[in-house]
């Protein structure tokens, strides 16, 4: 069974006036229909408005479709019975790690979810201890937050949300307003959940390098789907990803422009490595 | 200027006064305030001094930080000083022109300083040893009666711990915002009111705008990890007494009685 | 000259037991017209530093002068100064206040004590350069999306009419789109106006395709000052420093340590492209 499942997922936002007049409709998700298995590790990439971070809080039950239906591990996100389960089954991470931390030392914020959802506090503790290690953060649990990196931030987020002991994480551009350093430490520690933990995960980005290890990638556009594929797949149509203005890898890219120019190398390279050895074989076959 | 205040800040450090109980620690504090009005004679100070010492001593806090906090209030202290210093009738000491200093004058004026100086350092201890959260998770509980008049205990606690939270950040904000507007030439150093007010709007509303959207995102975030108010909560910190708070308990009852028989028999 | 750094040290609570050097013994030039892009990781010291080209830090030792005038000199007007060097800070679209944009971006050259209709003109020409359109003059700053608020604040700088823009991390949080067209403008900006500017950045690949020559800051002081081509010659040295070289420039010393005749001088993928077909050529 699928862990997420949208079927025709419309959203609108009704902009009002001051007297609350309906002044506009902006369909933001428009007829999404997606799968996603257990243990798969799904980028979603996207300009801003692209609709994608108004996907992701459909599927933390924080929006509700205007039209279709959003399913979390079988559980519908209309059914107010189960609300809380499903936000414990797929947990968020946002964007602005300040504005996400509720705790005032590293510890107490990561216990926070668990505390909500009634767990014990001996149970707190041992889940606190897990998740911190896992995010690689357990020697920074006394600190406070705002004495931390922005990446450190975002991974004390990261282990709040795993404390719940969710199935799905789903990250809104977790990375957007870090350094590059912050960026490496983040897609480090997400990459980890979904490859030790066996998590599902969502990353949603509009950094095209950051994907590279996903499973699958879906670019959204104007509300839809507009591509969808493995990392490799998607890569290779390097016209369209231009066309849509994002952000193709020089490398990729670089390959690209290589074999519009004649030479005979294969379409999606994503790496140095591979550059190398696509040139290689050119050079002696 | 800001930064100097050291009330309501927390400083991290392992001891036995941050292990405690933060009921016991907001007891403590009531009733060492609660003394420094009752004492009135030199040794009845000194034990207070000597307590404060003690507990200052094994909370590990360097001393030093706890004086920038007096800083704060220094305008205050010498407002006190002064007043005391010199409107005080008795026995003359000296007098410049018509202003006489009495000895009386001098014994309040010191006495009201070191009250001051004490409470502040007193009340210091007790935030910067316990975080904010356990404060209000003490603050929560301890006044866990009141729910029987329908206050909204838990959620005024909670909403106490959000804002400690971020008072640094907003007040990081404020810093930038300050520095953004006057890279546009706006003028924060004007002396004249008017323009003083004035210049407040394109510093007040972005903070505001800020605020507000941070607000909105924490309540997001807040939705997102089950937070449904008190009800079904448990707590990673649960406030459990322990040997030491009852002995901590002790000392502070201890500390009161002895206060007590100084003021009788002194 | 315009702007000469000479020996700059900032230290945050000097003389307290919580001091920490920021900045240690900075001196550099900046030239009229000139791109500069100004690079390291948070922490090094950028942001620190660009507060001091305006005034609004004034160094613990050490001085700035602005066409030959120290800036900290006791009579110098710092107001003046900072519509000489306009200061574009991280997040610029949080500085936004007015209830309409037009006014929003007058806020600066009223605040220099210029005439209303000069001050609107100003403001016109600035969001005209930015990329502004017309529509969204008299709406809420804060109805615009993240893109244009950001652009309306850049435009509240431009409109003081500033011989240096400093820009301290303009593209942060912005998607590609974004950031492609806010610095494309940035280019029509100085080849309009013919000002210096000074774009402070982490990423490599945007340093590396605008600049015309790079500062490397790291742990305080600058490490590199030097034509992109040359910076980026440090390839161990920048990827030590937790920076890196532009990807493009990571993939050319690849191809070299393989063996292929390439140049490692190349740091945009059109002149990669030429370089290795020129390589596969001769192969």
């Amino acid at each position: 069974m699928e862990i997420i499942k949208t079927e025709n997922l419309t959203f609108d936002y009704i902009r009002r006036d001051e007297d609350g007049n309906v002044e506009g409709i902006t369909t933001a998700v428009d007829d999404v229909s997606l799968k996603v298995k257990p243990g798969e590790f799904i980028a979603i990439l996207g300009h801003n408005g692209s609709g994608k971070s108004t996907l992701a809080k459909h599927i933390n039950a924080i929006l509700f479709p205007t039209e279709g239906t959003v399913f979390v591990d079988g559980m519908n996100t209309r059914d107010d019975e189960k609300i809380w389960e499903i936000r414990s089954t797929a947990g968020m991470v946002f964007q602005n790690p300040d504005n996400q931390i509720i705790g005032q030392v590293v510890e107490e914020d990561v216990g926070f979810g668990p505390e909500n959802m009634g767990v014990p506090t001996k149970e707190i503790w041992e889940r606190v201890e897990e998740s911190l290690k896992a995010v690689g953060m357990y020697e920074f649990r006394k600190k406070s937050p705002n004495r931390l990196s922005g990446g450190q931030k975002q991974r004390v987020s990261i282990a709040g949300v795993l404390a719940m002991h969710p199935k799905c994480i789903v990250l809104d551009e977790p990375t957007a307003m870090l350094d590059p350093i912050g960026r490496r430490e983040v897609i480090r520690a997400v990459t980890a959940l979904n490859d030790v933990e066996k998590i599902t995960v969502i990353l949603i980005t509009h950094n095209m390098d950051e994907t590279i290890g996903a499973n699958r990638i879906i670019v959204m556009d104007k509300g839809k789907i507009a591509m969808e594929g493995t990392p490799r797949e998607i890569f290779s149509r390097v016209e369209e990803l231009k066309a849509l203005r994002l952000d193709v890898p020089q490398v990729t890219n670089c390959a690209h422009e290589l074999r519009k120019r004649g030479l005979k190398i294969p379409e999606g390279i994503l790496t140095d490595k591979e550059l190398v050895e696509a040139l290689k074989h050119v050079n002696f076959g | 200027m800001l930064r100097d205040i050291t009330l309501g800040q927390y400083y991290p450090a392992d001891s036995v006064i941050h292990r405690l109980d933060p009921r016991v620690k907001l007891f403590g504090t009531l009733v060492y305030l609660v003394t420094l009005f009752l004492t009135d004679n030199f040794i009845g100070y000194l034990l207070a001094l000597l307590f404060l010492a003690v507990t200052v001593t094994v909370s590990k806090v360097p001393v030093s930080f706890i004086l920038r906090g007096l800083k704060a209030v220094m305008v205050l202290l010498l407002f006190s000083v002064v007043l005391n210093l010199f409107m005080t009738k008795g026995e003359v000491v000296f007098s410049i022109w018509k202003i006489s200093v009495t000895k009386e004058g001098i014994y309040i004026a010191a006495f009201m300083a070191i009250r001051i100086l004490f409470l502040i350092m007193g009340s210091s201890i007790m935030t910067l040893t316990t975080t904010p959260n356990n404060l209000t998770d003490g603050l929560e509980k301890g006044l866990g009666f009141l729910k029987i008049f329908r206050v909204p205990v838990h959620e005024i606690a909670m909403m106490m711990s959000i804002a400690l939270r971020f008072i640094p950040i907003l007040m990081e904000e404020t810093d930038k915002i300050m520095k953004a507007q006057m890279a546009r030439g706006a003028d924060f150093e004007s002396k004249k009111l008017t323009k003083k007010v004035k210049a407040l709007i394109p510093l007040l509303v972005p903070l505001f705008v800020s605020a507000f959207r941070r607000a909105n995102d924490l309540a997001t975030a807040m939705e997102a990890r089950c937070y449904r108010g008190g009800k079904g909560r448990t707590k990673m910190k649960p406030l459990v007494y322990k040997k030491r708070d009852a002995l901590a308990y002790l000392i502070i009852f201890g500390y009161l009685a002895a206060v007590i028989l100084i003021k009788i028999y002194f | 000259m315009s702007i000469l750094v000479n020996h700059l040290t900032y230290k945050y609570n000097p003389g307290t037991p919580m001091e920490s050097v920021a900045l240690n013994d900075v001196s550099f030039e900046i030239g009229d017209g000139e791109f500069i892009g100004l690079i390291g990781h948070t922490g090094s010291g950028k942001s620190t530093l660009v507060q001091h080209l305006n005034g609004i830090l004034k160094p613990t030792e050490g001085s700035v002068y602005y066409n030959g005038r120290d800036v900290f000199d006791g009579d110098y007007d710092l107001k003046e100064l900072r519509s000489h060097v306009g200061l574009v800070f991280q997040y610029p679209e949080h500085q936004l206040f007015e209830s309409d944009v037009f006014k929003d971006v007058c806020f600066g050259p009223l605040n220099l004590g210029l005439s209303k209709k000069e001050a609107e003109l100003r403001a016109y020409k600035a969001l005209k350069l930015v990329g502004i359109e017309d529509d969204f003059f008299y709406q809420s700053p804060f109805d615009l999306s993240g893109g244009q608020k950001r652009r309306v604040a850049i435009a509240g700088v431009l409109a003081m009419e500033p011989d240096v823009l400093v820009l301290d991390e303009p593209t942060a949080g912005l998607d590609p789109r974004g950031r492609d067209d806010l610095l494309d403008s940035l280019k029509t900006v100085q080849a309009e106006t013919g000002c210096t500017v000074v774009l402070v950045s982490h990423s490599m690949e945007d340093v590396a395709r605008y600049a015309d020559r790079i500062l490397v800051m790291n742990n305080g002081t600058i490490v590199y000052d030097d034509k992109p081509v040359s910076v980026f010659r440090h390839y161990d040295k920048l990827k030590e420093m937790g920076l890196g070289v532009p990807e493009i420039t990571g993939a050319m010393y690849r191809l070299r340590a393989a063996g292929f005749n390439v140049s490692t001088d190349v740091i945009t993928v059109d002149d990669a492209v030429n370089e290795i077909m020129a390589a596969m050529g001769h192969a």
